[in-house]
């Protein structure tokens, strides 16, 4: 099975290459059986990979597939190949599985547009993209398939590119994530330029050798590659693009947010945690940008109508977690988390998709409401991914991927109470914005008429995701609910664990009380805000103060003004002011110059046979003379 | 018979390029043109004749020779292009061919 490794990025890529080149002549069921088929090939692929590697684990816990050498330039050898391990298996795993529901759903959502086979194209070119970026085993290759990544959020971002505001949100998620990605190149340059390798596993086995605990080397080395996590995954301060980057279709919303592009930075963290665990001060940073964007993004989503915005922010928030978790050192914890977030946040867009379908891209949720009683299909999911969001205690995946990373927080080495305070008071605010939201859509008053109700493609999708965002907590339980473990020791082969917590089980209970009770006030508190008192909300926003904050949450505490002072102002002043290119003005200036000699000189060009004969005598005369008196 | 020293048949030579020379410069007429053409190589051959008269040598004659046959294939070509370029103008005048300026 093994061998077939190459299988799972070809796949798709090949369902990218035929949609492309036939996509025009292809029927609609063709493009879109070539497009999700693609994806869901890939996925039995992955599936039998996975099966193959926890059942008959390979030597070493790891299988590399060299393909051909790419380059070879001096030191410089990277090889096309893939690495499996138990880190790239799961992470492939979701990305295949999640990516074929959701392409799965498009198939029908998309259904009237007419750029169809465009769609699936670039989707499996994302799928594709994603899929090099996890299995590459060196940081070039894995580098192709980040910028394909973040070429592809462009082009479904912008998907609808005649509306003027989808082309400026899909320039602002490419040129804001461009931010990090040149940190990222730079920390390559880096690595490579002082450890002489882009092998990944090279990598960490000789900056393990060569430098020192908190060395400067290993710092910069871990910051530049930190920079490139945090613009692909939206962590502050790179996280403007996100919100904006709702502009394409809910699939490609679903797909950049649940299984590619945003969680590539926390894959990139994990897969080079060596380089990491040599700076511990950037690994705190780590958790800090955690920390500040889970609260910055939980408090902006308290604050929007926009349906889609909810999620985006919630999904910043929600990457802000898995920060958190590699910032302390509990990698699995945060892989754990990213597959149980995939799960539900997928399923939460294409909750929302339906939504949006049935109610003709009716994003305002203050004027949605009571949709419940003519969508109950999307009403049950849509709650199962809320409650997951919301962690909702016992039954719900993400109760138990978020009380694991919290867990960690506290009481890994690196963690700290206040850390466990920050993510604490995430989940308050989570319960109450993923309840606020179902609230406001589904309950209530019906304010919007439902004109078309999703079929069975994609309620299949939705079904599938709504059991995975159940029963994939299961994988890993607390010690006193069963104990369950079978992810971490499984990703233990990959990465490095944690020391075992000295702090006493009760301990550990009481803190899941805590938790647990922050979700559950959260949901409450949303329930007696948004329907039961639905004037309070209105008159805390009336209030002065609650104006002020309502407006600083809703424009996400005002970062992209900042930006848009600090950064672009300036820019376009330069532009304009610089129109004419100070430096080209130089080159300018030469072919002036030599465009006069140009047009004085061809003034001897008179046509006339004499004017041509004096010319010849005169020279003949001038060498004669030059030849005589010299 | 007192010998003319060489110098002399060299200016005559001289001024008979320089002649031609003139004639090549301000006549418009084509065939004016190369009739002052002919002169210039007239003038080039009779200053090998006169040198090679001065150093006793052959050589001078040879060249003359050459000289003749090769005017002789010019004024071939030259009168047919003349004979072309009357065709198609109805004028010698070679300001008349300026329609290929700047």
């Amino acid at each position: 099975m093994f061998e077939l490794l190459w299988l799972i990025p070809a796949l798709p890529l090949a369902g990218f290459i035929v949609l492309a080149l036939l996509g025009g002549v292809l029927a609609k069921r063709a493009v879109a059986l070539v497009g999700a088929g693609s994806v869901g090939a890939a996925a039995i692929v992955s599936m039998g990979a996975a099966v193959e590697f926890i059942s008959a684990p390979p030597p070493a816990n790891s299988v590399t597939q060299v393909l051909w050498a790419w380059m070879e330039v001096g030191l410089l050898r990277p090889h096309v190949a893939l690495y499996l391990d138990a880190l790239s298996v799961t992470i492939v795993l979701v990305v295949t599985v999640v990516g074929f529901l959701i392409l799965l759903y498009s198939a029908e959502f998309m259904g009237d547009d007419e750029s169809y086979a465009r769609f699936f194209a670039y989707m499996d070119l994302f799928v594709g993209s994603m899929l090099i970026l996890v299995l590459a085993d060196n940081l070039l290759f894995l580098y192709l398939g980040w910028e394909g990544v973040g070429l592809c959020s462009y082009l479904l971002i912008g998907f609808w590119y005649k509306e003027r505001e989808n082309s400026r949100a899909a320039m602002k998620a490419f040129i804001v994530t461009r931010v990090g990605d040149v940190g990222l190149a730079v920390g390559l340059f880096f690595i490579f330029s002082s450890l002489g390798t882009l092998h990944i596993q090279d990598v960490m086995h000789r900056a393990a050798q060569e430098w020192a605990v908190g060395s400067t080397a290993a710092m910069l080395a871990a910051a530049l590659l930190l920079c490139g996590a945090v613009g692909k995954s939206a962590q502050v301060p790179l996280q403007t693009w996100l919100p904006d980057a709702m502009a394409g279709p809910t699939p490609v919303s679903a797909l950049i947010h649940a299984a590619t592009m945003v969680t590539a930075g926390v894959y990139l963290i994990a897969r080079t945690n060596g380089l990491f665990s040599l700076a511990p001060a950037v690994q705190s940073v780590v958790a800090l940008i955690g920390v500040a964007t889970l609260l910055l993004g939980g408090l902006s989503a308290l604050a929007q109508r926009d349906i889609k915005r909810v999620l985006a922010y919630s999904t910043m928030s929600q990457i802000g977690y898995m920060f958190l978790a590699l910032g302390v050192g509990a990698w699995s914890a945060a892989i754990f988390h990213f597959a149980t977030h995939a799960f539900f946040k997928a399923l939460l867009f294409l909750g929302a998709g339906s939504v949006l379908l049935a109610t003709d891209e009716q994003r305002d949720m203050t004027k949605l409401g009571g949709l419940r009683a003519d969508m109950p299909y999307t009403f049950w999911t849509f709650v199962v991914g809320a409650s997951s969001l919301a962690a909702l205690p016992l039954v719900t995946a993400g109760f138990y991927s978020k009380d694991m990373m919290l867990w960690n927080a506290w009481t890994s080495p690196m963690g700290s109470p206040w850390l466990w305070l920050g993510g604490a008071l995430g989940a308050l605010i989570t319960g109450l914005y993923a309840f606020r939201m179902v609230f406001l859509t589904f309950l209530g008053e019906r304010k919007t008429a439902v004109i078309r109700r999703p079929g069975l493609v994609m309620y299949v999708p939705m079904g599938i995701l709504a059991a995975l965002s159940i029963f994939s907590g299961f994988l890993e339980t607390p010690g006193w609910l069963g104990g369950m473990d079978y992810l971490s020791p499984f990703l233990g082969t990959a990465l490095p664990g944690l020391p075992h917590p000295s702090m006493q089980p009760a301990m550990e209970f009481f803190l899941q009380g805590l938790t647990s009770l922050l979700c559950v006030s959260g949901v409450l508190a949303a329930y007696f805000l948004f329907v039961s008192r639905p004037d309070v909300p209105e008159r805390i926003a009336a209030s002065k103060s609650g104006a002020w904050f309502r407006e600083f949450w809703f424009f996400g505490w005002g970062f992209d003004r900042a930006y848009e002072l600090i950064v672009v102002k300036p820019f376009v002043w330069i532009a304009l002011v610089n129109r004419d290119d100070v430096v080209d003005s130089v080159f300018t200036e030469l072919a002036r110059v030599n465009e006069a000699l140009y047009s004085d000189l061809s003034e001897t060009q008179t046509g006339k046979l004499r004017n041509y004969a004096f010319g010849m005598a005169a020279g003949a005369a001038l060498a004669i003379g030059i030849m005589v008196l010299l | 018979m007192a010998q003319v020293p060489m110098e002399h048949g060299l200016y005559v030579a001289g001024l008979l390029f320089c002649l031609g020379l003139l004639g090549v410069l301000v006549r418009r007429d084509l065939l004016f043109v190369l009739m002052s053409i002919e002169i210039m190589l007239n003038a080039a051959g009779m200053a090998f004749v006169v040198a090679g008269a001065g150093w006793q040598q052959p050589d001078g004659q040879i060249m003359f020779i050459f000289i003749l046959t090769m005017a002789a294939a010019e004024v071939a070509i030259g009168l047919a292009l003349i004979v072309q370029f009357h065709h198609h103008f109805k004028t010698l005048d070679a300001d008349a061919a300026r329609r290929m300026r700047g």
